[in-house]
């Protein structure tokens, strides 16, 4: 079932990020902010949990570097030990740029793939919201309207309050 | 509020909706005449190059000047010259903006473009070195018939694979995430249906989700604190085809920092070359200000007398060494029969950067453009000594030679120029050239005590 949504622009994101401080106040469900950049203070604002994708960096990089090494040192030591003038066939101290290169090739690879699968971020995807300008200069609040205690006088009030430019009505999902 | 008012880098009162508008005008108005000349004049110069490629892959590497002594010249130089260029672009995407240099924001795009297409052009000096380019990927490790023979995990050339493709591709990653909210800044203001579907087929459904920011700006910053020590490693192995081998003259410690000094520095006068003609072209002049021109000087004087320290240095403990091969090798660098690229690169690279002390000649904008066309010339020339001078005169001298690049090579390099500049002059054209979003995010006065804009 598509819920109704409620979306308010603003011209200054100073405006978005006191009413999204003063909705919230007031119990309203922020859907989602559309936002030409980063707003900062806007996650604080709309109650965002810190975004994890620090991990997918870390377990995408951790195995990379342990594959890498252990390959060299199999390659080196098991597969084709070739003798040097007597030198250690498992020579760690070179594995170390190769070890290197790879891990950082996972880890952005994988970090990267994590943002755009986990964010839905896909070629040829749709937008999923109205275009109210979010991408050129306007910052868009977006509240949930229905199965909440939404009454559209009080927060047409305080959007007012906090100079919103324009404001529209949609069913979730329908662009 | 005094710092506040210290941090404007963008001039003209500039609104968010006056950045799009700006912005996307290069590339929503057709092409000018001056872009077709420039297309076309670029695209010329390729193909010459192009012809030449062709010939020395159908005839082979004896279409070179590299004889037994001098093993590696102007295609090696090209390929340092070429990476080196490409390190500004990281410099300023990656190392600035984790110190939070807000004056990136409004020439990290085309750094980052810059980086992309140098290292292309690098990338094609080393494969025609092959010989047999079509057995390139015999360099990768993968299990094969011989054996599995292995490839050898112990040399610097093989570290050099996985350095510059790692550096390619995660390079061209970080571009293109940047690029994601301006791309679909252009979806929203398109006219026709055909460049909706193409700008909303690359830009990935983007709409400017603060819940999708929170974590593509983590994404960013991770993506940035990877490039930076991936940046630093890719000069420094480069450095090592040299450093690991025995010869005089390569066979040195300091040779990682001095390369990776050098890339910066000859990455930095590029990015200037480059911008200073974009920004007047395409009327960017408040975006890209006489202030940015004045930081970047300020960033290759910098690096320049880094670069010239290592100069130093190296002469010295050639000296210091008592190693005589050691020592010959430096003094023919500067009295033996390749004096001269020797002298040119040091007055490119040491003394022409010195003008930069003066905060009036760092505002002569034409000035600063010839300078930095000098510092590519110096830094071109350092890539050549290096290479060739210690080459050509050997322990033996009975094998000492001297070495002079055919009609082929030049053509290769100009090529390499072509290639550059045509695929420069695209990126121009079809994307958006200046940061749109992250610019957005450094006009207003910063409320909250956070530097750096994403």
């Amino acid at each position: 079932m598509s819920r109704t949504l409620f979306a308010a622009s603003f011209a200054r994101e100073a405006d978005i990020l006191a009413a999204a401080a003063e909705v919230r106040r007031r119990g309203y469900t922020i859907s989602d902010a559309y936002v030409p950049y980063p707003v900062h203070g806007l996650d604080e604002a709309m109650g965002l949990a810190p975004s994890r994708m620090g991990w997918a960096c870390f377990l995408f990089g951790a195995p990379a570097l342990v594959a890498a090494l252990s390959f060299q040192g199999w390659v080196a030591a098991v597969d084709w030990p070739i003798n040097i003038g007597g030198k250690p066939f498992f020579f760690w101290q070179a594995f170390i740029p190769v070890g290197f290169e790879f891990t950082v090739l996972c880890a952005g690879l994988g970090t990267v793939a994590t943002l755009l699968l986990t964010q839905g971020l896909l070629p040829g995807r749709r937008r999923a919201v109205p275009d109210m300008g979010a991408t050129d200069d306007r910052f868009v609040l977006v509240l949930v309207k229905s199965g909440t205690a939404f009454d559209a006088g009080e927060a047409m009030a305080v959007l007012r309050d906090c100079r919103v430019v324009e404001t529209r009505e949609f069913l979730e999902g329908a662009a | 509020m005094a710092e506040a008012l210290q941090e404007v880098w963008i001039r003209g009162g500039k609104t968010a909706a006056r950045v799009t508008a700006d912005v996307c005008a290069p590339i929503e108005r057709g092409p000018t005449a001056l872009w077709y000349g420039a297309f076309a004049a670029s695209v010329s110069v390729f193909l010459v190059g192009a012809c030449a490629m062709a010939y020395t892959l159908s005839t082979g590497i004896g279409t070179w000047g590299l004889n037994r002594t001098v093993g590696w010249a102007f295609d090696i130089t090209n390929f340092v010259f070429w990476i080196g260029i490409g390190h500004a672009g990281t410099l300023i995407s990656a190392i600035l903006f984790l110190f939070r240099q807000k004056w990136r924001t409004s020439v990290n795009r085309a750094a980052e473009a810059m980086t992309l297409f140098a290292v292309m052009c690098a990338g094609i000096f080393p494969l025609l070195h092959m010989g047999r380019p079509w057995f390139a990927y015999w360099v990768l490790p993968y299990p094969n018939t011989r054996g599995s023979l292995w490839v050898s995990f112990a040399s610097p050339l093989l570290w050099d694979v996985f350095a510059i493709s790692t550096y390619f591709v995660i390079s061209a990653v970080f571009w293109y995430i940047g690029l994601i909210p301006d791309l679909a800044t252009i979806r929203d203001r398109a006219k026709s249906e055909t460049r909706r579907r193409i700008f909303g087929f690359f830009s990935l459904g983007w709409t400017g989700s603060a819940r999708v920011w929170s974590h593509y700006e983590k994404a960013y910053l991770l993506l940035a604190g990877l490039a930076t020590p991936l940046v630093v490693s890719v000069h420094t192995i480069v450095s090592f085809d040299f450093a690991t081998s025995v010869i005089p003259g390569w066979h040195a410690t300091i040779f990682p920092p001095y390369f990776v000094a050098g890339a910066i520095f000859s990455g930095m006068s590029m990015v200037l070359t480059l911008m200073i003609v974009a920004r007047s072209v395409m009327g960017l002049e408040d975006y890209i200000t006489d202030r940015h021109v004045d930081v970047m000087c300020r960033i290759i004087l910098a690096v320049s007398c880094m670069v010239g320290l290592a100069y130093a240095s190296e002469f010295f403990i050639a000296w210091y060494s008592g190693n005589p091969y050691e020592r010959f090798v430096f003094v023919n660098r500067q009295m033996g029969p390749m004096a001269w690229a020797y002298w040119t690169m040091v007055s490119c690279n040491v003394i022409t950067p010195q003008i930069f002390w003066f905060k009036s000649m760092r505002a002569k904008i034409g000035l600063v453009f010839a300078a930095s066309l000098v510092i590519n010339v110096g830094m071109w020339f350092e890539r050549f000594v290096i290479i060739v001078t210690s080459l050509h005169r050997d322990f033996l001298p009975s094998s000492w030679v001297s070495y002079a690049p055919t009609s082929i090579e030049v053509a290769t390099f100009a090529g390499s120029f072509g290639l550059f500049f045509t695929l420069f002059l695209l990126f121009c054209r079809f994307l958006p050239a200046i940061a749109m979003a992250e610019v957005k995010g450094i006009l207003q006065p910063d409320l909250h005590g956070h530097g750096g804009a994403s």
